[in-house]
Parts: C-alpha cells; sequence; structure tokens
C-alpha cells in the first residue's frame, strides 16, 4: 500500500509539469465562496501526492477534488457537509487537520499536557528549593567599588 | 584507480575511527598519557583521510566519470559545472559522505584547536566522536558505497533530479549538515563529561564554540532551505511543515535550548544534568531527522531512496546511540553534583522557561511529524497531520516563550525582580502596544493573530533596544559615558541581543506576510494587464529557447505604477529532457519591505498563459530574521572569554553577567571584566 502511494507520488510528480495549484478556470465568481473553497481546500490531503493540500497541488485527483468542493459549495452544502462528504468517501487520511477523536487524544492532548504537566513539575521543585537568600547589603567600601566599575565615577 | 583510492581511504577511514573511539577511551580509564595521546593523530588522520574520500567523489563527479554508478545515476554531461558540483551532493550516497567528512570535521576541530581541554576530557571527547565516525562510516560501506563501479561505464549520466539543478541547493545542504552533524561534538563533549563524572562550568565553555558554529549552521541552513522552497515550489508558500523541515527544525528547537541552559551551567553550574540530556536529545534528532529523510518510512518531497536495509542499519545505529548514550546517563547522571540554587524568578528561571517551552515545542512537531505512523501501527487507522495541526498547536506553545524572551536576560542571576524588570522594559511595552494600534489603525480590520504577532515582534525589537539603552544608562549619563559602556558589554551579550533581535523581525515577516499578502492568478494573453497592490503587470507573451540541458519558456511581464514602467520581469519554466521533468523559475523582486513574486503556468491552448502573482508583504524580513540570529550566534562566537584561555577552576564562576550585579563585582576579580 505504502509503496503504491509512493509510485502514485512519484507519477503525480513527473507528470505535475510546473503548474501550481489553483487555475484561474477552477475559480468560483463569488468571492465569499471562493473563499470558504480555499479554506476546505488547504485542509485536506492531495491523497496521491506528498504532504500537500489540494489547493497547493497540480495533481489531476487534486483538481478534481477543487471541482468537487466548488460544486457542492454552489450548490449550497454547509463546510461541515462538504468535509464530511470527503471524509465518508475517501478516510480521515484526507484531512490534514485531524479531529478530536480517541485515536487522536494524544496528538492534541499532548502537548499542553507536557507543558502543565513538566511545567507543574518544575514550579514543585523550584517551591521545595527556592530558599536562596537575598544577597546581603554592600558596604560603603563596595558600593564606590561597584560605582567606579560602572563607569559612573 | 583514482576511484579506488577514494574507496580504499575510506576504508582506512573506518578503520582509523575504530582505533579512535576505542584507545583513547581505554587509556582514559587507565591513565595512560601515551594511549590518550593516540586520539589527536587519529582524529586528524582520519579527517585527511575522509577528506581524500570526498575529494576524489567530487572529481568522479565533475569529470563526469561514469563508470561511477553515482555519478552515473546523477549527473549528465551537459549539466553545468555548478550542478555538477552540487550534484555530488545530491544523492543520498553523496550526502551521507558529506555527512560523515563534517563528523570528522568537527573531530579534528576539537582535536586542532581545544588546546585548554583536559587531557582525560579531549581523550573521551575525540573517542565518542571516533565511535560516530566509525558508525556512520560502516553505514556508507556496507549499505551506501559512494565508489560502486558501473562497468562498462555508459556514454552519458541520467543527470541529477531538476528539482536540485538550483543555485539554492548549493548552498542548503552544506550548511544543514554542519549544523546537524555539529550537534554531534555537543553529544561527544556530554558523554565525555559523564564518564568523567564532572560537568563543570569549564566543561559548557569548552563545549561552547562548538555549539555556537552548529547552531548559527542549522540556523542558515533551515532558513535557505525556506528560501529556496519559497522561489522553486511557484506560489510562495515558505514553510510546509513537511516531514524533511521538521527533521532540520527538531534539532534545532532542541540545540537552541541547549544554547541557553549550556549558558546556564557556565555561568551559574546549575541545571549540568538537564544539559547533558539535552546534548544526548539534540544529536539524536539530529539522527532521527536523518532517519526521517533516508528511510522513506514518512512520505516527503526529499525522500532519496526507499532501502529497508538502509533503513534498518540507521535504526540500529540511532538505538545505540541515544539509547547507549540515555543508560549511561541513567548509570552516572546522580554522580553529577546538584547545581547552585535560584529562585522561580531569576534569569535561570527564564532559561529554564525557555528550555520547557523549546522541549515542548519540539515534542509537538516530533508528535505531530510521527503520529500519522504510530497511529497507523497502533489502532490501523490512517490519518494525516498536516499545517493545520501545527499551526493550532505549536504557535500557542512559542508565544509564551517570545514574551518571556525579552524579560530573561534582562532579569538578574540567582533571583530576580519581575516587577523592577517590567519597569524597566516599559518602553519597549509602551513602544509594542503603540505600534500595534498604529497598524489597526493604518490597515483597518485586521484577525486577531495577527495583530498579536505584530505586538510580540515589536515586543521583542524594542526589548532588546530598550535593554542595551538602559544597560549603556542612556539619558541618564553623557553620551560619551553611554558609548563606553556600550563598547565594553561583552561578544556574548551583543549575540544574545542580535538573536532576539533576529526572532522579533522574523515573527513580524511571518504575522505581516500571512495575514496581508495578495493574489492574483489569471489566465492572460500577450498585451493583457493584471492589477495587484498598486502595481499593474502587462503580460508580454512567451519566448521558447533551448539552454543547456534544459528547454526554457519565458515570459516577459512588465511592471508598470502609475502608468509608467518601472522593470521587466521574466518567470520562466524548465523542462528538462533527461530526466522528463520540469521545473518553475519564479521571479521575485524585493525592496526588502515586501516582494512581488511571479510564477509562470500552463498554456491554455489558445495562446493564454496562467501567471501567478503574489504580493507578500515583510516576507523578506523572515529570512532577514534568521540571517540576524545567526549573526548573533557568529558574534557570541567571537567572544573574547572563548578565545582566551579559561583561568584556574573556581568554586564559583567569576565570570559575572551584565549587567553585573553587586554581589558579582563584590567577589569577582577587580581585573576582569564583567561578562
Amino acid at each position: 500500500m505504502k509503496r503504491l502511494f509512493f509510485f502514485a507520488a512519484l507519477l503525480c510528480l513527473a507528470l505535475a509539469g510546473p503548474a501550481h495549484a489553483v487555475e484561474p478556470s477552477e475559480r468560483l465568481a463569488d468571492p465569499a465562496l471562493e473563499a470558504r473553497a480555499e479554506a476546505i481546500g488547504s485542509t485536506l490531503r492531495c491523497l496521491v501526492c506528498q504532504n500537500e493540500s489540494i489547493e497547493e497541488s497540480n495533481a489531476a485527483l487534486a483538481h478534481d477534488l477543487r471541482m468537487l468542493i466548488r460544486r457542492h459549495l454552489a450548490a449550497g452544502d454547509s463546510d461541515r457537509e462538504v468535509v464530511d462528504f470527503l471524509v465518508h468517501r475517501y478516510g480521515l487520511f484526507v484531512l490534514l487537520d485531524p479531529p478530536f477523536m480517541p485515536v487522536t487524544y494524544l496528538l492534541w492532548l499532548g502537548p499542553p499536557l507536557l507543558v502543565l504537566g513538566a511545567g507543574g513539575v518544575l514550579l514543585l521543585r523550584a517551591r521545595r528549593r527556592s530558599d536562596v537568600p537575598a544577597p546581603p547589603a554592600l558596604s560603603a567600601a563596595e558600593d564606590a567599588r561597584a560605582a567606579s566599575l560602572l563607569g559612573e565615577s | 584507480m583514482l576511484v579506488e583510492i577514494g574507496h580504499f581511504a575510506l576504508i582506512l577511514a573506518f578503520l582509523v575511527a575504530a582505533v579512535q573511539g576505542v584507545v583513547p577511551l581505554v587509556g582514559a580509564q587507565a591513565r595512560s598519557r601515551a594511549l590518550m595521546e593516540t586520539a589527536r593523530p587519529a582524529a586528524l588522520l582520519q579527517l585527511g583521510l575522509i577528506t581524500l574520500a570526498f575529494a576524489v567523489f567530487a572529481h568522479a563527479h565533475i569529470t563526469s566519470d561514469f563508470s561511477v554508478l553515482n555519478v552515473y545515476e546523477n549527473s549528465s554531461r551537459e549539466q553545468p559545472l555548478i550542478y555538477r558540483i552540487t550534484g555530488v551532493w545530491g544523492s543520498h550516497e553523496g550526502s551521507m559522505l558529506l555527512w560523515v567528512l563534517m563528523l570528522a570535521l568537527y573531530g579534528g576541530g576539537v582535536a586542532l584547536f581545544a588546546r585548554a581541554l583536559p587531557q582525560s576530557l579531549r581523550a573521551r571527547t575525540l573517542a565518542i566522536q571516533g565511535l560516530l565516525c566509525c558508525g556512520t562510516l560502516a553505514f556508507i560501506l556496507f549499505t551506501s558505497n559512494p565508489f560502486a563501479r558501473l562497468l562498462p561505464a555508459p556514454p552519458d549520466g541520467r543527470a541529477l533530479n531538476p528539482l536540485l539543478q538550483d543555485p539554492g541547493l548549493a548552498f542548503h545542504p552544506p550548511f544543514l549538515y554542519f549544523g546537524y552533524v555539529g550537534f554531534s561534538i555537543t553529544y561527544s563533549f556530554a558523554i565525555a563529561g559523564l564518564l568523567e563524572g564532572r560537568i563543570t562550568a569549564a566543561w559548557a565553555r569548552w563545549m561552547r564554540p562548538w555549539m555556537l558554529l552548529a547552531w548559527c549552521s542549522l540556523t542558515i541552513g533551515i532558513a535557505a532551505g525556506s528560501h529556496w522552497a519559497y522561489y522553486v515550489l511557484g506560489w510562495g508558500g515558505w514553510w510546509y511543515w513537511d516531514p524533511v523541515e521538521n527533521a532540520s527544525f527538531m534539532p534545532w528547537l532542541l540545540g537552541t535550548a541547549l544554547l541557553h541552559s549550556a549558558a546556564v551551567v557556565e555561568k551559574r553550574e546549575a541545571l549540568q544534568r538537564w544539559t547533558v540530556l539535552l546534548a544526548i536529545l539534540t544529536f539524536g534528532m539530529s539522527l532521527v531527522g536523518t532517519f526521517l529523510v533516508r528511510s522513506g518510512i514518512i512520505t516527503s518531497v526529499h525522500s532519496f531512496a526507499l532501502d529497508p536495509s538502509r533503513g534498518i542499519f540507521i535504526l540500529v545505529l540511532i538505538a545505540t546511540v541515544i539509547g547507549g548514550a540515555l543508560i549511561l546517563y541513567a548509570v552516572r547522571a546522580p554522580a553529577i553534583a546538584p547545581g547552585n540554587p535560584f529562585a522561580p524568578i531569576s534569569r535561570e528561571g527564564a532559561l529554564v522557561f525557555n528550555n520547557l517551552i523549546l522541549s515542548a515545542g519540539m515534542a509537538t512537531v516530533f508528535l505531530g511529524t510521527f503520529y500519522p505512523l504510530f497511529a497507523q501501527v497502533w489502532s490501523g487507522v490512517k490519518l494525516s497531520v498536516g499545517p493545520p495541526y501545527f499551526d493550532a498547536t505549536f504557535l500557542p506553545l512559542m508565544t509564551p516563550a517570545v514574551a518571556a524572551m525579552v524579560l530573561g536576560p534582562v532579569l538578574a542571576w540567582r533571583r530576580g525582580d519581575l516587577v523592577g524588570t517590567v519597569r524597566r522594559l516599559s518602553p519597549a511595552l509602551l513602544g509594542a502596544i503603540v505600534v500595534t494600534l498604529a497598524v489597526r489603525a493604518a490597515v483597518g480590520p485586521a484577525p486577531f493573530w495577527a495583530l498579536g504577532g505584530i505586538a510580540l515582534a515589536s515586543w521583542a525589537m524594542l526589548g532588546v533596544i530598550v535593554d542595551l539603552a538602559d544597560r549603556a544608562g542612556l539619558f541618564r549619563t553623557s553620551p560619551a559615558t553611554a558609548w563606553r559602556r556600550l563598547s565594553r558589554l561583552p561578544r556574548s551579550s551583543y549575540g544574545c541581543a542580535l538573536g532576539h533581535f533576529g526572532v522579533g523581525v522574523l515573527i513580524a515577516g511571518i504575522a505581516v506576510t500571512t495575514a496581508w499578502r495578495s493574489e492574483q492568478i489569471v489566465t492572460v494573453h500577450p498585451g493583457q494587464k493584471v492589477e495587484i497592490a498598486g502595481r499593474t503587470l502587462v503580460f508580454d507573451g512567451v519566448t521558447e529557447e533551448n539552454v543547456a540541458n534544459y528547454r526554457e519558456q519565458r515570459a516577459k511581464v512588465v511592471v508598470e505604477r502609475n502608468g509608467a514602467p518601472v522593470m521587466t520581469l521574466t518567470p520562466e519554466r524548465r523542462f528538462y529532457p533527461i530526466a522528463g521533468s520540469a521545473t518553475t523559475h519564479t521571479a521575485i523582486v524585493t525592496n526588502g519591505l515586501a516582494d512581488l513574486y511571479l510564477a509562470l503556468g500552463d498554456p491554455d491552448g489558445h495562446g493564454g498563459w496562467v501567471l501567478r502573482a503574489y504580493f507578500n508583504p515583510l516576507v523578506p524580513w523572515i529570512w532577514f530574521g534568521a540571517a540576524i540570529a545567526a549573526l548573533g550566534g557568529l558574534v557570541s562566537l567571537s567572544d573574547r572569554r572563548l578565545r582566551l584561555k579559561l583561568p584556574a577552576r573556581r568554586s564559583a564562576p567569576a565570570v559575572a553577567p551584565h549587567p553585573p550585579t553587586p554581589r558579582d563585582l563584590s567577589r569577582g576579580d577587580p581585573t576582569a571584566e564583567p561578562g
């Protein structure tokens, strides 16, 4: 399967040529609708490419998906409905922005838990040994030397 | 014949590395001076042999010796000289050879220049470096021999991947590798320190120049790679959260954390154990990065080859290097003396916070990069983790670190005064608010995150300036005194200031270009005009021509402002017949504040061409920022205390941070300059 993807990706790279991403002919006349389409497209993976969203990719599949999104939006579907339709068709793999669900709990909760956990441990440890004495006050002679070293003489 | 000499040199280097990895270690354990002294000549000999092998390999590429399999696969006669040279590291075998050359360079550098090191520490450091070389050379010799022959020699080669035939490629991999691999020497220092059982301020100072060198190089390499992607991929993006970018970003994040925690070890003899662990993990991440790129287990545009035997070899190498180090760490770290205490609000505290955030940031990038793999192995679910995830997790994580970055250098060591620090920096705070409000007033409604980015960026930049002015006593003393104080500040504080200022510049670039870029993607016919960001682009048709080893389609676009032509831009497409693929050569014009970016797309078959025009405000600041930060590293590298011999060991470091606290002055010797 992985190998298949690799070859598909290679094919995609080889055939693609230097054209890039969204073509003028694909764009919707209504700028608000087009903006929604682009926002959706940039969170969907081009399935035959390597780590490109369908907005960035020039593969034929990406073109088809862009057109599909625009058709659905023009027909009055909500963003959610369009995305759900594509997930239903291609699986979770199509989402560059993985949803919050049991299999991704660790993915989404990992970073905040790590910061809070490590930060908490550090704070506890710091509290335990925060008995750092304040530096003693300087004598007049030391003050004078400090001033001269600082160039205030 | 020459090629075989290169091959033999490599085999010999492998044997020398094995000797270098064992004999000095035994010597250090047995306290035998003679055995320890083998480390230096071995490191230098090994460097010489690997340099010879690399030179032979480069010679084969430059002279197009197609009897060498690698040259046949990655070069061709018509390829211009510069790409015959860059083709040396454009393949898996060549880049591994470059990698091991860098390893040997760092080893040779320590052997030559680190004269102040105690003999046993130097012997152990070089021995560990030798073992790393030994492992890498075994990998090259047994799985990716660059000198494999192809007989009879074919008349012409298959040419370098056209995407790689670009000046950007000429420079970014060597910098990246010099950075990646540079963290091998901090790893070696860490292991040697563990073996010695002593991690001291002196240890951190000896490690510092090498660490700075690696960090600067990695910073430049990542920035150059990002710029390469920006102009080669043809739609103006500059960071893709691609696994390969992440692979270089993870060691950078940890390396940056290491730079800061090593400063605590050097100045205050605290955080020693953590610093050692960080040094091990940073190089571990460099290795994981290599694995990521080489193995093809994670799909990315950069993968060279899918070869399971290589992947397994590297996996075993990583497991040995990281696992062995961690076991040693578990055994030896408890013996390291605990660090000097400090209050949570102190310079140390700020640096711990910095380390916490940078490490968590690294963990986030790691999680996002590898999660699809984990998820598939554990639950069989095929997932994607893309830019939206990283934007949602990494960026909020970094925000408090950048906000605190300004406070850190102003706080006192041991015990700081947060209120006093914020008061000292209040002009910067005020300035950041004014700048943000001014931007809001000038451009109208703006996304919240964009204004937040601008506030953060101006806080970072102004914070550095206000701090410097404050240290000089500007407006409080005479200008002459202020100037004298500024010129007396140690280079390392200027390095820190530049580094932090660079981060501010970078954030400004990211925020502004992401929020306010504009684009026009249209099909144009000759004579047609396109309006973008107050400029008029007049499309003047496309000419075709055969150049060197490719066929070129070059568009001519005249840029007009207020009806008068100001310049002509020529975005191109190149088709490489040998490789059967094409690349885009964008036309970018910059004034330092914004880029006008043109890319030529496909013809529509009726005389029209797709033209992509982007106006990216402040995008150059992303690379300026990185360059300023790297410059900061170099300035810090030139600090005089790194060039001078270390004074005899003291119980507490006499080197005072700046501004010198009264306590430090009362304790330090009067001849020492602060810092």
